[in-house]
Formats: structure tokens, sequence, C-alpha cells
């Protein structure tokens, strides 16, 4: 972060040098126009990666995000290829049926069989802290994903249709924003838990993706209500372009910057209310784990068994870290504007 | 001024019966009741407990003594803790997380303005980097890890504080418990203030108050604090729901008997008054806090007019 501040003053003017989004999308509609063929590359976008390579914060928090992903991944995989272990196999023997520390084989001395231990019920904890990656990961993107289609079309409608439909559509942001919806989406875990494992993922996708789009509205309609008056939108009515292609397919994507950035940093946001709910016993259920659940199981034994908490409260700590590092570097990296003055 | 709270006040009442009626619907539509528990009753048992519930009633009328509930604020006795009413339940309850919230939330306020004004000041210094790392931990760790971190270390090993243990007030017991839920709002806090006070100080009004020759301590504390905090005030809306998130967490890792704790525990045990209850006095206090908030605004920032 720093070294990008410092960096940028001395780039000053690398946006103004380039056209902006807006005119760079409309200009690829009439090249594709004229030639028939995509053009691809907007200076925008690899200015924003560049600066974004600049932020060594951000870096760092790419790589780590990379890493822990491509571990969650193909970890569990390898670990079962190479050692038999998964999230969920118990030992046959029952004298390995207890926890032990990192590193540590059941005779007591050094192993490299657990590098993070095992459980209570010996299981192995990396295996289970990586395959809870893949479920605290997948819950993340999938419930972000929801909250930005929600987010992005109903924002994007109210913005482009605007008078009493947008005020109507606002003010029921509004409502539900002073909702305390935690309270309900607790209410509603709770009561209806579903019938499978699956099924309460889909559930938890669902809630979480439901009660996170608000923001994402706000945002799309405040940028749509200042390009929609543009000249670009103009030229597409006036070429007889329908209402629903000129919002989709000329408004939305010049508003993607503000877009991609406070969705990188719904992500971590999700991941932890995720895990919130998970905590309580509302989330992810077993056999099934989730950085959430591992966490309540770890904080539960906490006194004798610490291993089992660090581990998968560590890991996740270092991910929503790094996730968050990404988005605010993402952030200024889009907006370049914000920072330099 | 006046009519725009009044506006406000009215508004808040469609809004609770949004909610109570959301939870009231989940309720009823969720399988099973409070009865279907692991202890089998005898039919004709269960029978006179619905009729004394007045739960054998169609469900119009059920829905109508809701609302009636909610109008007079008494919503009734619980199923679970018998003989004791919700409005006890909540009078009992409220002050542990209403001690614990509002601890956190000044620990918050001291430690994340300090933390921020201070980044602001000196920015892209030493003590800026560190501080804004510092947030970003703050934002990252979550408080169900940090809570059971603390434990660890305090209680377990250095034997300082009581792990699982309430108090009151000025106790040990309110240490760890104010810290685990105030280090977000501290993180938060401290973000909002340093980009607050870093815009303000930039702006024409501080340049005005240095050229008249005000000292740069009253410049910082007369002008540049007073409008940089703006978005500190504006984050207190928001700050309550997450507080309440936060408390049911916190309450759960140290075993407190607040709100947070009592409403899982509703939840699990189906048990139907009291759930109604807890949920229509957050929603109201939530509702009411916000309003609150939006007026306080006016007096913070004489620009803002309604």
């Amino acid at each position: 972060m720093e070294e990008n501040r410092q960096q940028k003053d001395q780039i000053p003017d690398s946006a103004d040098l380039h056209i902006s989004a807006e005119y760079a999308v409309a200009e690829r509609d009439i090249a594709e126009l004229v030639t028939g063929e995509v053009v691809v590359g907007s200076s925008l976008w690899r200015d924003a990666w560049r600066r974004l390579l600049k932020n060594k914060l951000a870096v760092f928090g790419m790589i780590v995000v990379l890493v822990l992903v491509v571990a969650s991944l193909i970890g569990p995989t390898i670990i079962q290829k190479t050692t038999g272990y998964t999230y969920d196999s118990i030992p046959k023997d029952s004298a390995l049926l207890k926890s032990f520390p990192p590193f540590r084989g059941p005779d007591g001395r050094f192993s490299l069989a657990h590098p993070m231990g095992t459980d209570a019920a010996g299981r192995d904890i990396l295996a289970r802290v990586l395959s809870g990656g893949q479920i605290s990961l997948m819950v993340a993107l999938i419930a972000t994903l929801v909250s930005l289609v929600i987010g992005v079309s109903y924002g994007a409608i109210a913005g482009y249709l605007g008078g009493p439909l947008d005020d109507l559509m606002m003010r029921i942001v509004d409502v539900l924003y002073s909702l305390p919806y935690v309270i309900i989406v607790i209410v509603l875990l709770a009561l209806l838990p579903a019938k499978t494992p699956t099924a309460q993922l889909a559930q938890l996708f669902f809630a979480l993706g439901a009660v996170s789009w608000l923001t994402m509205a706000r945002i799309v309609r405040g940028q749509i209500l200042s390009l929609k008056n543009q000249e670009f939108v103009l030229a597409a009515r006036a070429t007889g372009v329908s209402t629903p292609k000129i919002i989709f397919r000329h408004l939305i994507p010049n508003a993607l910057g503000p877009v991609i950035v406070y969705a990188t940093l719904t992500i971590p946001t999700v991941m932890l209310s995720e895990a919130f709910l998970s905590f309580l016993g509302l989330g992810v259920r077993p056999p099934r784990v989730s950085w959430g659940s591992l966490a309540a199981e770890g904080a539960a034994n906490l006194a004798v068994f610490p291993w089992q908490l660090i581990f998968p409260g560590v890991t996740m700590a270092l991910m929503l870290f790094s996730l968050n590092f990404v988005g605010d570097g993402l952030r200024d990296a889009l907006d370049p504007q914000a920072r330099r003055n | 001024m006046l009519r725009f709270i009044i506006r406000r006040v009215i508004v808040i009442i469609p809004m609770l019966l949004i909610v109570v009626s959301l939870t009231w619907t989940l309720v009823r539509l969720a399988p099973g009741s409070f009865y279907t528990g692991e202890k089998k009753l005898a039919p004709a048992v269960e029978k006179n407990l619905r009729e004394k519930y007045g739960l054998d009633k169609p469900w119009y009328v059920q829905y109508g003594k809701v609302l009636k509930n909610i109008a007079r604020f008494d919503f009734g006795n619980s199923l679970k803790y018998e003989g004791q009413s919700v409005n006890q339940i909540l009078l009992r309850a409220l002050p542990v997380s209403a001690t614990l919230g509002i601890t956190a939330y000044l620990i918050a306020l001291l430690v994340g303005i300090t933390m921020g004004a201070l980044a602001a000041l000196k920015p892209n210094s030493w003590l800026d980097y560190a501080s804004m790392t510092l947030a970003m931990l703050g934002i990252s760790i979550p408080n169900f890890v940090l809570g059971p971190l603390l434990v660890l270390l305090f209680s377990l090993t250095l034997f300082w504080f009581p792990p699982a243990l309430w108090n009151g007030f000025p106790s040990k017991s309110l240490v760890l418990p104010a810290l685990t839920l105030s280090a977000i709002y501290i993180a938060y806090i401290a973000r909002l203030t340093r980009s607050g006070m870093l815009e303000v100080m930039r702006s024409d009004y501080i340049r005005t108050a240095r050229a008249k020759g005000l000292s740069e301590t009253q410049v910082v504390t007369r002008h540049a604090l007073r409008g940089g905090l703006l978005p500190v005030v504006s984050f207190s809306g928001p700050a309550l729901a997450f507080l309440i998130t936060g408390t049911v967490v916190v309450e759960r890792i140290f075993a407190l008997p607040g709100l947070g704790n009592y409403f899982i525990n509703a939840c699990f045990n189906r048990d139907e008054p009291l759930i109604i209850g807890i949920v229509a006095f957050i929603a109201i206090s939530v509702l009411v806090f916000n309003l609150l908030v939006d007026i306080s605004y006016a007096f913070i920032d004489p620009r803002i007019r309604y």
C-alpha cells in the first residue's frame, strides 16, 4: 500500500493519458460493427493491473490467496494418495482415536504423518483444514456471485429506469438495510435445517447471497446514474438498441470497476459470515467441514488441544487478511484519482 | 427537522411488523415444534400444554395475539423457562449484553480514533503503516478465533482473567469479552478516522483555521477531528447491527448470560414466545438507533438539513 502510494505520485497522469473506460467500450463496439472482429484490450485494465503489481501488500495477498486456493483444491487428493488420510477417515486402531499434537506420532516421538496433529477422533487436521478450505471458498464464491447477480441487475435497472420505480426500489433497499438480517438468517437456519448436508450448503449460499446484495445495488445504481446521460448511451439509444441491451451491454460493463472492487471485498465478508454461522452450529454440518466449523470444534477443546483451534483459525485469518489486501489494492489500482490528491 | 423525525418514527412501525411477521412465519413453517423434543410427552399432556399457551388456536388468532403482545410490549411466558415471562428474561439478559456492547464500543472509540488520527496526522510514516496493518489484522481475525486465543493466553496460561464468568461492570470478567468484541470496531473506526481526517486536513476551512493563527493542536482537536469523525458517526448505525452479531458469538465463547446466548438457545429450543420477544426487541433497538444516528448528523455537520 505504502509503495503504491508513493509510486503513483511518480507517474501522475497515467490515467489521464488514456481514454476512459466508457469510451473504450463504446469505441470497441463501433470497431466491432465496422470490422466484425472483437477488439481486445482496454488500456484502463492493463494500467490497473500494472498499478496492482506495484502494490507489494496486494501482491503478497494475491500470492497467499493463490497458494491457499491451490492447496485447498488439490491438497486433500494429494494427502489421500500419499498417506490415505481424508477429512473424515477415522483410524481403525482404537489406540489412535485421540488427539495428537502436530508432528507427533502415537509413540510421542517426531513424525511427519500429521503436520497439524489430529483431532479427538484421530482425523488428520491438515486434511480437514484443506477440505474445510474447499467448502469455505465455495460458499464465499457462490454467495458473492448470487449477491453480484442480484445487486448488479437490481441497481442497474433502478438507476437506468429512474423515476418512481427507482424511488420505490431504493426505498425497499433502505428498508432491508435497516433490518437486523443476521437475526433473520439465524432464525431461518436454526428452524429450517435442511435434510442433507448438500441442501444445507445450498441454503447457506442463498441466505448469505440474499442478504449481501444491498450495498452492491446502491453502488451500481450510483454508477449508472452518472453514466446514463453520457453520449455513448444516447448514441446507443438513437441507433435503436433495446433497453435491456443498453443496461447489460453498455452500462454495466462501464460500471465494472467499482463492482469488481466491492465483489472482492464481499468475498471475505461472506466467508466470515459463513464461519460465524458454522461456529454457532447453523452452517456447514458434519461430516462436511469448513473453517468455521473446525474453529468451533477447536474452541470447544481449547484447554487441552489448542492446535485444533490454532491451525484452522490462523489459516482462515491469513486468507481473510490476504483477501482484504487484494481488495484494497484493487480499489487503489482501479481508482487512482481517489488516492492521488 | 421535526417532520423528518415524525416521518421516520412512523416508518419504524411497518418495518417492525415485517421483521416480526417474517420471524413468526418461519417459526410456524418449520416442521416440528417445541414439544417434539428428546423427551416424549404423553399426548394428553401435550394437548393441555398447547391449550395453556394458546397453541391450539387457528393461525390467525395466534398471529393476532403476537401483534397484540408487541403493541403492549408483553410477550407472554417462555415455553422453555417455565414460569418466567419473556420480559423477565429480557430484563435479566439485556444488562449483560448492553454492558458488554457499550464497554467494547467505548474501548473501540478511544483506541480506534487515536490510532486513526495519529495515522492521518503523519501519513506514510511508520506509525501510519503500523496502525493500518494492525487495523487490517483486526478486520481479518474472526472474533471466534480471537476470543479463544485470548482465553488460551490470558486465562489458561497466565491466569490473569477468568475464562468464562460474569460479574457485571467493573470486574476482571469483563476484560476478555470486551476486548474480543472491540477488536473489529477498533479496526473499522481507525480506518474511517484516518480517511476522514485525511480528507478534512486538505479542506479549505482547515487552511483558514491555520491562517488565522490557531495552534496545530487546536486545528486538529477543534476543527479536523470534528469533521473527520463524521464517517465514524455514520458507522455507529451499522455498528449496532454488528454489535448484535458480535455479542452472539462472544457471549457463546465466554458463556455469558446475555441476549445473544438466550436468542440462539431459544432458536434451537423452538421457544416461540422468546424468539419473537428477542427479535422484536432487537429490531426496535436497531431501528431506533438508526434514527438517532441520522438525527445526530444534523448536530455534528451544520451543513446537513432535513
